[in-house]
């Protein structure tokens, strides 16, 4: 019985493992802010999740298996915050490659000649360069 | 801001006070009722300290829904974390994403921050933004190829919604989505915007 | 047991290192915010898996302070440059900071171009 449990968590914990080596990967491969956000919520959440989760098999029963519970939690509740922080701001910052997009449905109009708004992606000024990206 | 019936203050802060307590029994690690004082005593203390907007809203919640909604959480936090996986593993150009709109169904403070919450944990869908008065999402989306992969990211995200209102919300809220739910299906095919 | 901790701290000394390659390319300040974020959720998947490998309860504390840590740490600096954003307002440009390195990208390597 203890030994399934125990490879029941070690499965866990590599499996955890495997998802923060793919996360580096994509960290390098995605080509722009907000992808490599995507590829750094994996070891944030499922990463630590899986991780955590063996963990608590392994300390069953010790005090440290809660607070080892607590961390996971907590790491699910901030890493939406944070993710939706950089990404937003990313957005406006125009750190978007937007040839790479398939759709980009919120375009803003062009803003009135002279009167640029200042939270406005990189292509909005000249909208007549933006045409490749559709 | 919907302006609705504002319990006094005591009976608002009671859920913060009992979460603070539970993390510091928690973190102690053990149950015990010196544990449960002093964790009831610092709750009181950050919360006076440091007091936060107050919450109008109340979360109600459903068990079974809120079970479904967990299960199918997991699932696509299982699937997509696949699906990322692979497109940082794949060889070839460029991964592919999309900014989509979506228009949501509900109207409430609540309910759209646990929709953004959920949508942003699982990988490939991050909220970029949110229109609160046209309760409109703008997110990115990651890997999409395709128009009719956008409009498949956008249905999944209704699906989450559809779950969230069921799981937390008011008994108004989950009939006003079943009826958004069934005018789609009789519409089924058009464009849901 | 412990050619199973060699394998999970190489996967994940492997995920670190290369999160500290995007640290070093950058080429924006978010992109390193992105990285370093990720670099402390591998620090917490390392000592949550070292906690779950050798039994070891001593970590489980510092596993919660680096979880918050990370929060805080990304949070700040985003509100950094996002205060910039509201100070470059006269002109919707980037002030200060080297940071339109995704369109120089995209223009080098021309941009609408498709690649596929």
């Amino acid at each position: 019985m203890q030994t399934v449990a125990d490879v029941v968590a070690v499965v866990l914990v590599l499996l955890g493992c495997t998802l923060a080596l793919v996360a580096g990967l994509g960290l390098l491969r995605f080509p722009d802010v907000v992808s490599r956000l995507h590829a750094g919520t994996k070891p944030q959440v499922a990463g630590v999740l899986l991780i955590v989760l063996g963990a608590a098999i392994r300390l069953w029963g010790e005090p440290a298996m809660w607070t080892v519970l607590l961390a996971g939690f907590l790491q699910f509740l901030t890493a939406p915050l944070s993710a939706h922080m950089v990404s937003r701001i990313a957005y406006r910052r125009r750190h978007l490659r937007r040839d790479l997009l398939v759709v980009h449905e919120a375009e803003p109009p062009p803003p009135p000649p002279g009167q640029p708004r200042g939270d406005e992606p990189a292509d909005a000024p000249a909208p007549s360069a933006d045409h490749g990206s559709r | 801001m919907s302006p609705g019936p504002i319990a006094p203050p005591y009976v608002r802060q009671l859920p913060l006070l009992g979460w603070l307590t539970l993390v510091w029994v928690l973190l102690w690690g053990t149950f015990s009722w010196a544990n449960l004082l002093s964790g009831l005593l610092v709750a009181v203390l950050v919360t006076w300290l440091l007091p936060l907007p107050a919450v109008t809203e109340h979360a109600r919640l459903h068990p079974w829904p809120v079970l479904l909604f967990a299960g199918a959480f997991l699932k696509d936090l299982a699937v997509s974390s696949v699906v990322v996986s692979w497109e940082a593993l794949r060889p070839g150009g460029p991964v592919r994403s999309a900014i989509i709109e979506v228009q949501l169904r509900t109207d409430s403070d609540l309910l759209m921050t646990i929709v953004s919450e959920t949508l942003t944990l699982v990988p490939g869908s991050l909220v970029l933004d949110a229109d609160r008065e046209r309760n409109v999402l703008l997110m990115h989306v990651l890997p999409v190829r395709d128009l009719d992969e956008v409009e498949r990211q956008r249905a999944s995200v209704l699906e989450v919604e559809e779950r969230v209102v069921r799981a937390f919300g008011s008994r108004a809220e989950i009939a006003a989505v079943e009826r958004a739910v069934r005018r789609e299906r009789a519409t089924a095919g058009g464009v849901q915007r | 047991m412990s050619v199973v901790a060699v394998v999970a701290f190489a996967l994940l000394g492997a995920g670190a290192l290369l999160c500290l390659v995007r640290v070093a390319l950058g080429p924006s300040l978010l992109d390193r915010v992105v990285a370093t974020e990720t670099l402390l959720a591998i620090v917490t998947a390392g000592l949550a898996a070292h906690a779950a490998l050798a039994r070891d309860t001593t970590v489980a504390a510092v596993l919660l302070a680096v979880t918050l840590l990370g929060f805080t740490g990304a949070v700040g600096v985003s509100r950094y440059v996002g205060g910039m954003l509201v100070r470059s307002s006269d002109d919707g440009r980037d002030v200060g900071l080297p940071i339109a390195a995704e369109e120089r990208a995209s223009v080098e390597r021309g941009a609408g171009a498709d690649r596929r």
